[in-house]
């Protein structure tokens, strides 16, 4: 077997990886802080992706911009949903998405 | 193996490794301590794909911020963390069916695919500065370290900032708008409800006056 020297594709799997593992952390726990690291997960993904491309194929910085512009709709994103998981932990004493019913019509 | 490779492999294992702990772990408070070596790895990424910039905010953002954030939550919401966080297995079977799926569909489009290659050596130069490395290289006068300064290939931190506020000015601006609007909503969302009821009593005394 004979070593591939590490390029694009390394990158690109890892970050596929890190993909599947937020998506499977998102679908199977119930804890709403865990779903929220789920999503942490792939949002770090993409930012892996953005900045491999910008890294072996671009021909300026753009990826490497808009993965800071991802950076920062993650901060936003876990502001507002940890704000929300408090006042649902206010509210029905727990953090359990699937209890999270009310609001069903 | 070079070292670029021997750091790869040891920054995505410890990423894989600590994203399975996030993934799997019954204690939530180990997952928001793994996810901590998760960020740390990605940066370490960020570092070998020469964006020094992004590897700092993901630092500084991620574990400074986000990470406390989530450490917070979980402190907030303690008496929720004793019952069990996990789903039945029942429901985990599908979501590993399309998990496994979606891993063989993406590794198969991805490894085989026809990527450029700008450069099979990666530390060499970086795209960026393909002007500037042409410059060091053609020119006849100066000592090499004259000739870098002058080629001005310092990190990638000039060159976004000039991104940000020429190419990318209008999204920077709504961003900005938008990490103001999330943090005041979310300082009002977490509010105690008592302090609503104490506003809509003055409201009311208002409207009676």
């Amino acid at each position: 077997m004979t070593i591939v020297p590490i390029g694009l594709p390394h990158f690109l799997v890892l970050s596929a990886v890190l993909l599947v593992l937020g998506i499977f952390t998102m679908l199977t726990r119930r804890n709403a802080i865990a779903v929220l690291m789920g999503i942490e997960l792939i949002l770090n993904a993409a930012n892996i992706n953005f900045v491999a491309f910008t890294r072996y194929g671009g021909i300026n910085l753009g990826g490497q911009v808009v993965a800071i512009f991802v950076i920062v709709i993650a901060a936003c994103e876990a502001a507002v949903a940890l704000a929300i998981v408090l006042n649902l932990y206010r509210r029905q004493g727990s953090v359990n998405v699937r209890e999270a019913h009310k609001l069903r019509g | 193996m070079s070292l670029f490779d021997l750091f790869f492999y040891l920054f995505a294992i410890a990423i894989v490794a600590s994203a399975a702990v996030v993934c799997f772990s019954r204690n939530i408070v180990h997952a928001a301590f793994s996810l901590l070596f998760t960020f740390f790895g990605i940066a370490g990424i960020y570092v070998l794909l020469s964006a020094d910039f992004l590897a700092v905010s993901q630092i500084l953002i991620y574990v400074g911020g986000i990470l406390v954030l989530i450490v917070f939550g979980v402190m907030l919401t303690h008496r929720a963390t004793n019952i069990s966080i996990r789903s039945a297995l029942g429901p985990r079977i599908p979501a590993l069916i399309i998990c496994a799926g979606l891993l063989a569909l993406l590794i198969s489009i991805l490894v085989p695919g026809h990527w450029i290659r700008y450069d099979e050596q990666p530390w060499k130069f970086s795209p960026w500065h393909v002007n500037a490395i042409e410059q060091v290289t053609s020119a006849t006068q100066g000592t090499p370290r004259e000739i870098i300064d002058q080629s001005g290939s310092q990190g990638t931190s000039a060159e976004l900032g000039k991104l940000l506020l020429s190419d990318y000015m209008l999204p920077f601006e709504l961003l900005s708008i938008v990490l103001l609007v999330a943090l005041i909503g979310a300082a009002m969302m977490a509010r105690k409800e008592a302090r609503q009821e104490s506003v809509r009593e003055k409201l009311q005394e208002e409207i009676a006056l």
